[in-house]
């Protein structure tokens, strides 16, 4: 009986996971996703499509990076998507994520990002940028999305990621916006949304990113951190955005590309990865969804590739941890985050 | 809310073009620039929704019907921020009932409970009623069918600050984790409240680490438990923590190899070395041998990582053994 009791206590419940299909893809289908996204913007008469009109520009920044990465930026219309994007720029100089709609840091990355993937930054009003992230900066260092006030790490990654790349972060106060991100440090070295708040794989990326982004790095504990980064990997080969959540391949770039920044990538098993990433992808019709069998989106498609591409996967360009842009850009550009 | 409730039963809607009352207003369609990148065909509802809100916010026009309006939009789009501004300023312009609004925004997270913008609603009305009496029960029943809600949790935790609602938080945690141990939400939100409250002082501590070890017995392999009980001996030394490492080796004896359980091990010992113990040789062997069992049988997924700290290990603490004995 007791033995019993001990190899359940030492086995504990099962592990929730996500199974990978026996017929599932393990070649990268690079062509297929290609014309997946491609076709993707040509589709404007989806349910899906108008529902994600509030992520438009967001959308336009996924599409077309991992186009980049995949060495066919050429086959997206340049001159509409300027146009659209110089259209979404607001008076206030924040952008909206499509035209008409109210402006957001969230959106204003996408735009920025975009601008710098085509060396157009010339397009919109620069200064008029700036200002609008300055504007959002709070006492406590913190910012916010919007001038509706929701206060979220994500919004300092996005400030300071924005600012970097128009080379204008002395328009903020960087000590306080560092003290605010490392006050969403938690006890197991690992970052929330807001002081309190639960450590959760894409908030880690964002404040370590933005502590890349600003050289302030020293300030976390690595290996700690690390190691609960390495421990969202699951028998799948997937990680896992916090403890007892399935598998998807967008947690898996978050922390994928953490680990990166810190300099720990190898202590995950990246062949299982690798195997978990490319089982996501649909054989059919191109693009990678969040888990095997399910949808596929351009969300995951660029993490999916990114995600690859940190690994080392031959015909894809070298993606930047910090930025999810190609490195050639983020070179061209000449920002140089931190890497431990 | 009647428009938000008809809005789902398709056969009693009628579209704003063809309703009597919004007969005096020019719809706007929406604007995707002269090359429109985006030519959408939108859903017939929800074109004729939107164009009408368009129209409502150039006009700015703050009336009864642009209320309802905005609630027949944010069902169509509830991730729609404007419309969520636009239809608090018409809470504020028109005097609308608060409480009713809280009712509303209830429903609308029932069905949309991890969107950004419906959570942020309710924090500003509750805010603007300045009555949480509703929170606390309400984000129980959303956890209830999400333990792990995000937006729920924060909404909680700004709640019992705002409104000083500690009181019975430590017991709703208990309850939280007699249903699911390794809810990693509910180990983090005792940690918050305990560092908002009590703090960690020399009692809390050891009331915690008595509860820690505890729910460890029950269930050893569990990630948040350990890292929770790491989280409450951050500033202290775990290896002197007054029987820590009996219980660990009481577990290591009943043949459990939990990997957090060797890990915890590796961790008291690396901070022996770090004092200086009198017995060096046998702590670094000891870890070394935990080490290589998580590496080649425990965890072999992380081997690099723990074959990482096996060097570290190593090569700072064998190399002083040597100089010393020298």
């Amino acid at each position: 009986m007791l033995a019993v009791n001990i190899s359940f206590r030492s086995q504990g419940t099962p592990i929730k996971d996500a199974s990978i299909p026996e017929n599932a893809p393990t070649d990268l289908f690079l062509d297929k996703h290609r014309d997946f996204i491609a076709a993707y913007g040509a589709k404007k008469d989806d349910y899906e499509y108008v529902l994600t009109e509030y992520l438009r520009l967001n959308g336009v920044y996924w599409g077309l990076t991992v186009m980049d990465l995949m060495g066919a930026l050429d086959r997206m219309n340049k001159d509409e998507v300027l146009e659209f994007v110089r259209q979404c720029q607001q008076p206030c100089g924040g952008f909206s994520a499509s035209i008409g709609h109210d402006p957001h840091l969230l959106s204003t990355l996408s735009a920025v990002q975009v601008l710098c993937l085509y060396d157009a930054l010339d397009v919109v009003r620069v200064d008029g940028v700036v200002e609008f992230v300055k504007s959002l900066q709070q006492d406590d260092g913190s910012f916010y999305g919007d001038k509706w006030g929701e206060v979220d790490t994500r919004f300092s990654f996005c400030a300071v990621a924005c600012l970097a790349l128009l080379d204008r972060l002395n328009a903020i106060n960087v000590d306080k916006a560092v003290d605010f991100v490392m006050q969403c440090m938690n006890f197991d070295g690992g970052f929330g949304c807001r002081p309190g708040s639960e450590t959760h794989s894409g908030q880690i990326y964002c404040c370590v990113g933005m502590l890349s982004i600003v050289g302030q790095l020293h300030r976390i504990n690595a290996d700690t951190l690390g190691w609960w980064l390495c421990e969202r990997q699951l028998p799948s080969g997937g990680l896992n955005g916090r403890p007892e959540k399935l598998p998807d391949v967008c947690y898996s770039w978050w922390v994928l590309s953490s680990l990166k920044i810190i300099g720990r990538l190898h202590w995950i098993n990246k062949d299982k990865l690798i195997k978990f990433i490319l089982a996501t992808q649909d054989d059919e019709t191109g693009g990678f969804a969040d888990r095997p069998g399910d949808m596929v989106d351009p969300f995951h498609t660029l993490f999916g590739i990114a995600g690859l591409s940190l690994m080392g996967q031959a015909n894809i360009k070298p993606v930047n941890p910090v930025f999810c842009m190609p490195e050639d850009v983020i070179r061209r550009i000449g920002v140089k985050p931190q890497l431990l | 809310m009647a428009d938000s409730d008809s809005s789902e039963h398709a056969g009693d809607y009628v579209l704003y073009c063809d309703r009597e009352n919004w007969k005096d207003l020019e719809p706007v369609p929406q604007d995707d620039g002269p090359h429109p990148i985006v030519q959408i065909a939108y859903s017939e509802r929800f074109r004729d929704c939107y164009d009408y809100f368009r129209a409502i916010l150039k006009k700015d026009e703050r009336s009864e019907r642009a209320f309802e309006l905005t609630a027949d939009a944010a069902a169509l789009n509830p991730a729609n921020y404007t419309v969520w501004h636009f239809r608090r300023i018409l809470l504020k312009d028109l005097g609308k009932n608060l409480q009713d609004e809280l009712d509303y925004i209830t429903e609308v997270i029932h069905d949309h409970p991890k969107n950004y913008q419906v959570w942020h609603h309710r924090r500003v009305v509750v805010d603007w009623l300045r009555n949480a009496s509703d929170e606390i029960d309400f984000t129980r029943l959303i956890l209830t069918h999400d333990a792990k809600n995000y937006h729920a949790w924060q909404h909680r935790q700004w709640v019992l600050r705002e409104f000083d609602l500690w009181d019975a938080e430590l017991d709703y945690i208990d309850d939280l984790l007699e249903e699911d141990i390794r809810n990693n939400s509910a180990w983090n939100q005792r940690y918050y409240v305990i560092s908002k409250t009590s703090k960690f002082t020399d009692e809390v501590i050891a009331r915690e680490v008595s509860y820690t070890k505890e729910k460890i017995n029950n269930v050893p392999n569990n990630e948040s438990a350990w890292n929770y009980l790491r989280g409450v001996l951050l500033d202290t030394e775990m290896y002197k923590y007054s029987g820590l490492m009996t219980f660990c080796e009481e577990l290591f004896s009943q043949s459990i190899r939990s990997p957090h359980l060797l890990a915890f091990m590796v961790d008291c010992y690396q901070e022996m070395l770090n004092a200086k113990c009198e017995d060096k040789e046998e702590v670094l062997a000891k870890a070394l041998k935990l080490l290589k069992g998580l590496e080649e049988e425990y965890d072999t997924i992380r081997c690099e990582y723990w074959k990482y700290l096996s060097v570290t290990l190593s090569s700072k603490y064998a190399g002083k053994l040597e100089q010393s004995s020298s």
